[in-house]
Order: structure tokens, then C-alpha cells, then sequence
């Protein structure tokens, strides 16, 4: 990645505070989006990103994000129709030049990866890694 | 024709009720399962229990071939997904999707959704429009908004009374239609005099909507 980024994610859980402390420490320009206020105590005490309380299927909470200033867009909220939508809306409303959206239904993922979206499925990621193990080890025993 | 309509509450029992009594084919997917139960009693229409922005769901419920598939919830992303994967990977011809949030309108239509309408939008624009306006009786978007249809009756001492549609100067983005007369109906031309208790029928552009009222009504519009 070049040098400092201006990175905007939505959703703050698991993942999206790992993705904003990590990006943050990397010394990238972070904006992080939650609805729920308590979510953001998952950031470190060093994340110097900004935090904005609200719902990000709402255009106008995008627009606050300055989200038409981003150079990446992490969709990454629990929901996958909200991480979707919000790839959508940043790709032709926003022009974000790089979307990514992590989407947990394998059916949904495929579909919308032909549409062209960028998306990440922890499913089929996860149920490739555990086989993969099994595989090996099964191998490393005969 | 077959309609899957998607969401609940009792909007999607008295849809389903009203495409059934035209002949249509109804199926209803809802998240609610004893709605669902509910519904499945109620109304002559298949209903399935389940997301309607899952692939597998919207399989089952027919979407192949489904004409027309109308997401309803309250939810504008599930509205939008379902929708987009119903056209997009069955290949259903109408998609109609409610948007909750009015900013939304714009964007659901950029992402492919054939209709697009807002319940919030339109009540606003019925507040608006016709607010203190004791003279516009009747009023009805067009075109999911882009035109609206108005009827406007002329009483004593409003500015348009006696005057030709030429001397009115309707502003661009306007058009008197018919002018309904008693029992006549006219279709003006621009030496016709417009007289009091005409009803007059206009479309205009959202834009235009003010102006041309302020011109039929003066400055009380």
C-alpha cells in the first residue's frame, strides 16, 4: 500500500476495530462507522482515526465520512446486505477507487463477485483453511 | 402474473389480498414465522418463511419465473440486495423496491432497481405541495416523481381568471392540460380565456410545480 492511505470502514466489530487498529498504526487516515456507540471500546488507545456513530445504509452518514474523499472503503459491518449496499453506494455514488466488502453468506458472495464487487467470505475462507489442515495432516499420518 | 413480495406487516396481507383478487399470483416471504402462519390462512398465496435476500430463498419462492419481485421491509439494504439478486441472478424483469430513508431514492435507482418510491417522500411531497392550497384538489406523481399531475380549480379573484393562457405565461417545465368546463372538457390553446370555477389539469416538473402555481394562484401559492 503506498504511503498514508484515507481509509474508511464501516463497522466496528471483530473485524472492522482489528482492520482500524491495525491501518491506524500503519499510519493511515481512518474513519471508522458504527451505529452502536459502545462498539468503538474496541479500539486501541493509540487509534488516532476518527470514530462516527451512525448507520452507514444512510447516504448522508457516508457523506460525513467524507467517503468521496476515501481511497479505500472496508465494508466489514455484522450484516452482509449492509456491507452490499454500502460497497455499492462507495463504488458508483462515492467513486471510492477501492472497495472491499466481507460477505458471510457463500450464496450472496458469489453472486455479487460476478457483479463486481470485491468481497471476502470468512465462511468459505475458514472451511478452506480447516480442510486444507485436515488434508495435510491426514497426509502427514499415512 | 407471478409477484413474490418480500417484507411484513399487514401492507404485504392486503397486497396479497388485492393481487389475488386481480388475478395475479402472489408469494409472500417474510421473516416472521408466525406471521407467516398467519398469513398462510389468511391469504390464497403461497407464503415462505425465510430472508429474501438469500439466494436459495428467493429460488424457492419461484423467482425464475417471476415477473415482478416487490421488496418491502423496513430495511433499505435488504430491499436493495434482494432485488438486485433477484434481477441479476434470476433474471426477473420488474423489481420494486421500498426505500425507507428518502436520500436513498436516487441510489437505488443508480444500482439498477427499476422502481424505486419512498413512502416518506411521497407523503412529504402530498404535505407540501398542498398545505394552506384550498384550490389544488387533487395531486399524483408520475414517472416515480418526475412529473406531477395537479388539478387546480379557479375560483373568483384568483389571478388566471379571465385571462388567455398566452397572457398567463405558464413557466417552462409546465403545461395546462384540460381545462374541464362544467360538463366540457377543452384542451386549451394559447387565445383561450380560462373563467372562474374551471378545472384545470397541469402537469409540471418538480422544479416548475412552484412557479406554475404562483402563476395560476398568485402569491398565496
Amino acid at each position: 500500500m503506498p504511503k498514508s492511505l484515507f481509509i474508511v470502514i464501516v463497522g466496528c466489530g471483530r473485524l472492522g476495530s482489528h482492520l482500524a487498529n491495525g491501518l491506524s498504526a500503519q499510519g493511515h487516515g481512518v474513519v471508522v462507522i458504527d451505529r452502536r456507540p459502545e462498539a468503538f471500546s474496541a479500539l486501541d488507545a493509540q487509534f488516532s482515526g476518527f470514530k462516527l456513530v451512525g448507520d452507514a445504509v444512510e447516504s448522508e452518514v457516508l457523506r460525513q465520512a467524507r467517503l468521496d474523499k476515501a481511497d479505500l472503503l472496508l465494508a466489514v459491518a455484522e450484516e452482509d446486505n449492509v456491507n452490499l449496499m454500502v460497497a455499492q453506494v462507495g463504488q458508483k455514488v462515492f467513486a471510492v477507487p477501492r472497495v472491499m466488502a466481507r460477505v458471510a453468506d457463500p450464496a450472496r458472495e458469489e453472486a455479487y463477485r460476478q457483479f463486481g464487487i470485491q468481497t471476502v467470505c470468512p465462511t468459505t475462507l475458514a472451511g478452506e483453511a480447516l480442510l486444507t489442515t485436515l488434508r495435510e495432516s491426514g497426509e502427514a499420518r499415512r | 402474473m407471478k409477484i413474490i413480495i418480500i417484507g411484513g406487516g399487514r401492507v404485504v396481507y392486503f397486497l396479497a389480498k388485492l393481487f389475488v383478487s386481480k388475478g395475479h399470483h402472489p408469494v409472500i416471504v417474510s421473516q416472521d414465522p408466525a406471521e407467516c402462519e398467519r398469513l398462510s390462512r389468511e391469504v390464497k398465496a403461497l407464503v415462505l418463511c425465510g430472508d429474501g435476500s438469500h439466494p436459495p430463498v428467493l429460488e424457492a419462492a419461484g423467482a425464475r419465473e417471476a415477473e415482478a419481485v416487490l421488496a418491502i421491509t423496513l430495511r433499505d439494504q435488504d430491499n436493495l440486495v434482494a432485488c438486485q439478486l433477484a434481477a441479476k441472478m434470476f433474471g426477473v424483469p420488474r423489481t420494486l423496491a421500498l426505500v425507507n430513508d428518502p436520500d436513498n431514492l436516487e441510489v437505488f435507482r443508480q444500482l439498477g432497481i427499476h422502481v424505486a418510491f419512498s413512502t416518506t417522500h411521497i407523503i412529504a411531497t402530498l404535505i407540501e405541495q398542498q398545505a394552506g392550497f384550498d384550490e389544488i384538489v387533487n395531486l399524483m406523481p408520475l414517472a416515480q416523481g418526475k412529473v406531477t399531475v395537479s388539478e387546480v380549480v379557479l375560483h373568483a379573484g384568483l389571478p388566471a381568471v379571465g385571462r388567455s393562457l398566452q397572457e398567463l405565461g405558464m413557466p417552462p417545465g409546465s403545461l395546462i392540460g384540460t381545462v374541464i368546463r362544467g360538463e366540457a372538457v377543452l384542451v386549451p390553446r394559447g387565445p383561450d380565456r380560462l373563467t372562474e370555477g374551471d378545472r384545470l389539469i397541469i402537469l409540471t416538473t418538480p422544479e416548475s410545480y412552484a412557479p406554475a402555481m404562483r402563476c395560476l394562484l398568485g402569491d398565496e401559492a
